[in-house]
């Protein structure tokens, strides 16, 4: 009984918001990952895209609410998603337009885009700012359980409760979704297999017809709708607020740098390591340990390895050791 | 010839500028525009060293900025006796175990081999890790429980507080050291998340080493450099002379107090611009720049460019830690929680690249330029909003939102004015010779 409870705490406190975080970042980490793969550069102003898609959802979402349209016990942001993902691709591929297209041109540096992107990041972060404002915002609606903790009790009759937040399901539900959408569409669709030739052999992919705009733009749009979604999810499972996102920053470049930057298995695999690393170091495990070991043996501190304020150490420790011990990653990404 | 004089014309804009704002907006503004613009073109310059010289790509100014402002709380706070005598020795304890353990990892890490090797470096990491949280925490306990509304932290050394800014130089330098072994050898994109990455560690430390800088509850009351206002307007030989200049005590005194910072960091600006020059035009900036524009020319001509790289990277850091000093100087106090990325890293990056990247003049005039924009576009904003919205009544929704959002109006142009830059005029104000 004692183990069961152990095991309820550890799915309750660790496991469970370890594994919706982690989508989360995955999410995000494959938008990075595929940029990096096809217009080669270290796109910084990520965090600040997912907040713009985050940000038109949430403008949607009031509307509908205010419409009275909703999807009962589902969040009304689902129904407004697809608004923020067209007005996010609207927004990346005039700023492609704009910006991008003429250093592409140029044939220039990598280092270079990445500094334009810094110059990208502001714009957009001052817009953000600037349209909804830098309070934290909330906008979920609906169901806030799958399961919540009192249930869980009465069902089983355990000490412990087990909750599942409708944000949490829905956030890994989606991660399978798009990532098996993402994959299938890579790997047999005719635009998927020229944009992997792209990133894997730019020369030869343009020898062999293959226009490159297309794949820019197609490129654009994936990642307009991998922001938006891992925005809105994180938005939902958390909340809004344009700081925290461009915080998001060095935790999704850590999962897709863990990964192998440039491989978009690499950066699943790379949100879930850095999502699980954070949420165990940084979680008191007195209450668990409390069940699990003998009595004499129980902790009397709270056995948290760090505080909570330290989980960008722990990304940027496992990037440090990845980096160290596999330069390319723990799948092999591109190394330029 | 001509680029002489375009220079010093674009050097005098930026004065004229400054004077400008001192007749609108007084001379209160204008000094402090001139005093922040003197420290961000050193940041500037410390940047410029590692990017327009070595082409290394460091966002993480912003803890370098701050561990030079820890610095000045270390040299000068008085020593918090109670707490020392309570857990002081017990946290450098600590501190060196913790050390030693990571000195411990590495070592068994070179030495073992086999299998063996990993599991013993763990075991040394996990031991280590553990001991060292049993000193730690307890002195910590016992030093933060020390009248925490007012010290609860160890104290300084109260030595004076210029001492602070080369010590500020040499924390920042020390990290660099630590941070440049590790990831300079990687890649320049994996180089710049390292550093976000630490950037973003030393704020956090900050913020949460209670016993270290009293985290969010701030240290106020930094002692400083020059004298006090309250002391000036009771000086009489003071009172006279402002009276001379026509000024009343408490405004002659604030100008005063403001303008003798202003001598101080000048002073520091013109010894390390001299020096950046100085290095610029030796052959170790010359090699340094041959490094930067084809690094396997350069190591096949036998110079070692990791070790180059470290050296720039650390001297870079340097720079950028005796202003973050010089700025908590300034400010009298270390407020952990205004320490943001945007402002402290991304905006000197703005400062290089807008003033000419490889130029050290470049980067000073960016750093005053755009120190002088990101303090005047906040009014400037405001009055386009009053201008916008004039037509609209009182109390209509978008006219409350667009003013109350004007102040976000900065970021933007920083934005605006760094994308032009690049696109029109990518060598900056002052290019590179």
């Amino acid at each position: 009984m004692d183990f069961l409870n152990g095991l309820v705490a550890f799915l309750n406190f660790v496991f469970v918001p370890g594994l919706a975080y982690g989508a989360q970042l995955a999410i995000g980490a494959l938008g990075v990952t595929l940029i990096y793969g096809i217009l080669r550069f270290s796109n910084f102003a990520h965090g600040d895209t997912m907040a713009f898609g985050t940000m038109v959802t949430i403008a949607f979402t009031y509307l509908f609410q205010n419409l009275g349209l909703s999807l009962g016990p589902l969040p009304t942001a689902l129904l407004a998603l697809p608004f923020g993902i067209a007005g996010t691709a609207l927004l990346l591929l005039g700023t492609d337009r704009l910006i991008y297209k003429f250093y592409r041109q140029q044939k220039a540096a990598p280092v270079i885009l990445v500094i334009v992107s810094m110059g990208v990041m502001f714009v957009m972060n001052g817009i953000v700012r600037f349209l909804i404002g830098t309070e934290d915002r909330s906008f979920l609606d609906g169901e806030r359980f799958i399961i919540s903790a009192r249930a869980f009790k009465e069902m089983t009759g355990l000490q412990e409760g087990l909750a599942i937040r409708t944000s949490q399901g829905l956030t890994v539900l989606t991660a399978v979704v798009v990532v098996a959408l993402l994959f299938w569409f890579l790997n047999k669709t005719r635009t998927g297999k020229s944009m992997r030739a792209f990133s894997d052999n730019e020369d030869l992919a343009l020898l062999s017809g293959i226009n490159p705009e297309r794949v820019v733009m197609v490129t654009w749009l994936i990642v307009a709708c991998l922001a938006t979604i891992a925005g809105v999810l994180y938005g939902l499972d958390k909340s809004f607020k344009p700081f925290t996102y461009f915080q998001l920053l060095l935790p999704i470049f850590a999962s897709a740098i863990v990964g192998g930057l440039g491989n978009p298995l690499g950066a699943i695999a790379g949100g879930f390591v850095i999502a699980f690393s954070e949420v165990t170091i940084t979680y008191a495990w007195k209450k668990v340990l409390g069940y699990w070991l003998p009595e004499s043996l129980a902790p009397d501190s709270l056995v948290q390895l760090m505080s909570t304020d330290y989980k960008f150490a722990v990304s940027f420790a496992i990037l440090i050791i990845v980096l160290l011990f596999r330069p390319t990653g723990l799948f092999k990404g591109q190394s330029v | 010839m001509t680029v002489n004089i375009r220079n010093i014309a674009l050097f005098s804009i930026v004065g004229l500028l400054i004077v400008g704002t001192g007749l609108v907006q007084g001379w209160n503004s204008a000094l402090l525009i001139l005093n922040m613009g003197l420290i961000s073109a050193i940041m500037a310059l410390g940047v410029n060293l590692q990017w327009g010289f070595a082409g290394l790509f460091n966002i993480g100014v912003m803890g370098f900025v701050a561990l030079g402002g820890l610095a000045s709380v270390l040299i000068s706070m008085p020593p918090t006796g109670e707490a020392w005598s309570g857990g002081g020795l017990r946290v450098l304890l600590g501190l060196a175990l913790g050390a030693g353990t990571i000195a411990a990892a590495i070592l068994t890490q070179k030495r073992m081999q086999g299998r063996a090797r990993n599991w013993a470096t763990l075991a040394v990491l996990v031991g280590g890790f553990f001991l060292f949280r049993f000193v730690f925490d307890s002195a910590v306990g016992a030093i933060e429980s020390v009248d925490p509304a007012s010290t609860g932290y160890l104290g300084g050394l109260n030595l004076p507080v210029l001492i602070a800014w080369p010590v500020g130089g040499l924390f920042a330098a020390g990290a660099a050291w630590v941070i440049g072994k590790t990831a300079l050898g990687l890649r320049s994109d994996y180089l710049a998340i390292a550093t976000l990455g630490i950037a973003e560690i030393i704020i956090a430390v900050l913020k949460n080493e209670d016993w270290l800088s009293r985290g969010v509850k701030n240290v106020i009351g930094i002692p400083r450099p020059v004298p006090y206002e309250v002391d000036l307007q009771q000086d009489a030989g003071f009172i006279e002379r402002a009276a001379s200049f026509g000024l009343d005590p408490t405004t002659a005194s604030t100008l005063y107090v403001k303008f003798l910072y202003g001598i101080l960091f000048a002073i520091v600006l013109i010894i390390l611009l001299w020096l950046a020059q100085k290095a610029l035009n030796s052959p170790w900036g010359r090699m340094m720049r041959a490094i930067r524009d084809n690094e396997t020319a350069a190591e096949a001509m036998g110079k070692d460019v990791t070790a180059r790289h470290l050296q720039i990277f650390i001297l870079g850091s340097a720079i950028c830690g005796i202003a973050g000093a010089m700025m908590t100087t300034l400010d009298g106090q270390l407020t952990p929680g205004t320490y943001q990325p945007l402002r402290f890293t991304f905006l000197v990056w703005v400062m290089v690249i807008v003033g000419g990247s490889g130029n050290n003049f470049g980067a000073v005039l960016g750093g005053f330029l755009i120190w002088f924009l990101w303090i005047q576009v906040e009014p400037a904003g405001r009055a386009l909003m009053d201008l916008v919205t004039s037509g609209m009544s009182d109390g209509y929704w978008l006219k409350d939102h667009l003013q109350a959002s004007a102040a976000h109006m900065r970021l933007l142009t920083m934005g605006v004015v760094l994308l032009l830059v690049l696109r029109f005029s990518p060598r900056g104000l002052i290019p590179e010779k």
